[in-house]
């Protein structure tokens, strides 16, 4: 079933903010086509490990690897990962007033085609296509002539992720707890437009503290991250029977085999 | 800080020499001239011990040597061509070393009402009508020091409910001699009741030779009239540029003042608007760029001292290299001055380590039932856009330079001059790290 190289390959993986140690050995295997679900409590490092793999320099890598396509993805800038098609959705889309989102999602396209061997879209076949994903995720044609997420509401916000991967077409996107402040009807709208992009070529890492993201982007794998490290890896129900009983029944490493772990 | 000798012996000579030009002068101003001089030979430059130069040091001026500029025709309409306004329909009057050019400048009709001139020609004529607005506050050495050396500059009056449908573009170039020159053009614009008119001014070095340029322009906008002012500096590198803008604003007018510093070793720019007028209207929007080892100081007072108005006071800076960034935003609100609406933000955006910013808004409210809001910032670019525009394939050095133009160009949008608007973008571009890349990345996509 899980042949050839894998898309994300992490081994061991151990990142620091500072001098904070935040992932303490994290092993991760993600193949083409598949969609992962990372879930943990608050603190956990979730949102670390999305970081690292789409490059933040901020959060330093002290040992470990991880390869993409096997490739050593560490080695490479946060540009190059895109344009190699890694994209992350980010749990807080930056505003940058002054810059049209049109303009922004131009560029970047123009940058991962250019680097790709494909010709740059010109200007009618850029519009139309934007529009066509923009329908998808349910956007008004206005939020293209603001700028980049300037004053746009939170469930505008995730959208506007969400349509920027849509049009960038990655190979792995990670979602970075795209669920929260959305309400249920904008949550729906986001899993369609993610749901859209499944496809066997691609590979989907959804990262989130709740359940209920994944009702809607039913993912092929759980694990479960706590204090920096993936403490239970499972199926679908792994996320369900999480819902139920809460962080509290996984346990942090180190204190595996202790009471509660059987109740 | 008193002249040293050696400068004031210099700036005596200088004054001789003007005076002596300016015979046939009318009385009133030999008088303001005498008394401009008397005070800046005594007092001399500021010092950093005064209060409102504390960041900016003048030293330097004092100790070099500047001559007025020899008479005598020096540029030629090549020389001025890449400085003219791209398809400006209306008037372009061209100054040299702050001396009327006629023969370099475009003149065209203008509605009745309107006199357009070198004040030089103005001042020749007696030029009472130039008396109330003439001298206004607040002045400081180097208000004395154009007082009492200015030779020409412009003469704008505007009548009663007339409207000037084109900006008048004014340019004031520097030529350098052999000698480093001064040059202290002196303008005057009154708008009449209901009138409306743009005024651009333009001030750049046609070498790189050092100069003081020390403008000033008093504009009296009246009663519900609408002045719109631009100012361009674009001083050499070894450049002085001082100038004061004064406007007196009466009820129900409007004024705005937009402004982008690029060039200049050194530069002060200071702007002093009164609303003097119930209900008026004033915006001061400005841009400044620092590099290398510029200095930039911009320092304003917007003064309500009647009921009803409304002020809003933007300016951003972006400072690089070891440049250094001042801004002084003084804000006062008269007793009488109730339902004020002021505001004002300066944000400064460092882009190397060295590169320094001070910014300090004063606000004084003596009404109270106001609305008054001030915020400065200065700091870095942010990382995480950095970071964002980079997680989508932008490189490095673009994100950053498209990250400081969208800082900047927020202060541009307000230019309604959609001509004056395009070119100075073009230069904030230009400015900036990358400057081709992000062109390619602005560029319309439709």
């Amino acid at each position: 079933m899980r042949n050839g190289i894998p898309m994300l390959s992490i081994e061991h993986l151990h990142a620091a903010i500072g001098e904070k140690p935040i992932l303490r050995g994290v092993d991760l295997v993600v193949h083409a086509g598949e969609v992962h679900a990372v879930m943990g409590p608050n603190g956990s490092g979730k949102s670390t490990l999305a970081n690292v793999i789409a490059g933040r320099e901020e959060y330093r890598v002290t040992a470990g690897s991880v390869l993409y396509q096997g490739g050593d993805l560490l080695a490479m800038p946060p540009e190059e990962r895109a344009k190699e098609g890694i994209f992350l959705a980010f749990q807080n889309p930056v505003e940058i007033p002054g810059v049209s989102n049109l303009y922004f999602l131009k560029a970047a396209l123009n940058a991962v085609r250019k680097h790709r061997g494909l010709q740059e879209l010109d200007v009618v076949e850029f519009r139309d296509m934007v529009l066509e994903r923009l329908r998808r995720v349910e956007m008004g044609e206005d939020l293209l002539r603001r700028a980049v997420n300037d004053g746009f509401s939170g469930g505008e916000k995730k959208r506007n992720e969400i349509l920027q991967m849509a049009v960038l077409e990655p190979k792995l996107a990670i979602l970075d707890e795209t669920d929260s402040g959305l309400d249920i009807d904008a949550l729906k709208v986001v899993a369609a437009g993610v749901n859209a992009f499944r496809s066997p070529e691609r590979a989907i890492v959804v990262v989130t503290h709740y359940q209920r993201l994944l009702n809607h982007i039913v993912p092929d794998f759980v694990h479960v991250l706590v204090e920096g490290r993936i403490v239970r890896s499972g199926g679908r129900d792994l996320a369900l029977e999480l819902e139920e009983r809460g962080y509290g029944w996984v346990q942090p490493p180190g204190v595996e085999g202790g009471e509660e772990a059987h109740p | 800080m008193t002249l040293p000798a050696e400068a004031r012996d210099r700036y005596l000579a200088a004054f001789k020499r003007a005076a002596a030009d300016g015979t046939g002068r009318p009385a009133w101003l030999r008088r303001l001239r005498g008394e401009a001089k008397d005070r800046f030979l005594s007092t001399g430059f500021p010092g950093v011990k005064d209060e409102d130069w504390k960041y900016t040091s003048v030293a330097g001026i004092e100790e070099r040597e500047f001559d007025i500029a020899p008479r005598g025709v020096g540029l030629t309409s090549s020389d001025v061509a890449g400085f003219f306004p791209e398809d400006a329909a209306g008037n372009v009057l061209v100054f040299e070393n702050g001396r009327y050019r006629a023969d370099l400048s475009v003149r065209r009709p203008l509605p009745p009402g309107v006199h357009l001139g070198g004040l030089s020609e103005a001042l020749s004529g007696g030029g009472d009508g130039l008396v109330p607005n003439f001298s206004r506050s607040p002045a400081n050495a180097f208000t004395d020091l154009n007082t009492m050396l200015m030779e020409d500059g412009v003469f704008l009056h505007v009548g009663k409910d007339v409207e000037v449908p084109e900006p008048v573009h004014l340019l004031f170039l520097t030529s350098g001699g052999e000698r480093p020159v001064m040059a202290h053009p002196r303008n005057v614009v009154v708008a009449g009741e209901g009138s409306r008119v743009t005024v651009v001014e333009r001030y750049a070095g046609l070498s790189d030779a050092g100069c003081l340029v020390n403008a000033v322009t008093d504009i009296a906008v009246g009663r519900s009239a609408t002045v719109t002012h631009y100012r361009l500096q674009e001083d050499g590198p070894d450049a002085y540029h001082f100038a004061s803008l004064r406007a007196r604003q009466g009820t129900g007018s409007r004024f705005a003042a937009h402004s982008v510093s690029l060039g200049a070793r050194l530069s002060r720019s200071e702007v002093h608007a009164v609303l003097d007028g119930e209900d008026a209207v004033c915006l001061l929007n400005g841009l400044y760029l620092g590099n290398g080892e510029q200095h930039v100081d911009h320092f304003t007072t917007i003064d309500h001292a009647r009921p009803g108005g409304s002020s809003r006071e933007y300016y951003r800076g972006i400072l690089d290299g070891r440049s250094r960034g001042v801004f002084r935003g003084r804000v006062i609100v008269r007793k009488d001055a109730q339902k004020t609406d002021a505001r004002q933000a300066n944000r400064n955006l460092l882009l190397s380590r060295e590169a320094e910013a001070d910014s300090r808004p004063q606000l004084e409210i003596h009404a109270d039932d106001v609305k008054c809001t001030h915020g400065a910032t200065v700091g870095p670019l942010d990382e995480e856009k950095v970071f964002y525009m980079r997680s989508r394939g932008i490189d490095e050095c673009s994100a950053r330079g498209l990250l400081a133009y969208a800082f900047a160009v927020g202060i541009l949008r307000r230019f309604d001059l959609p001509d004056i608007r395009r070119t100075f973008e073009e230069k904030l571009l230009a400015w900036l790290p990358a400057a081709g890349r992000i062109r390619e990345f602005l560029h319309e996509p439709e």
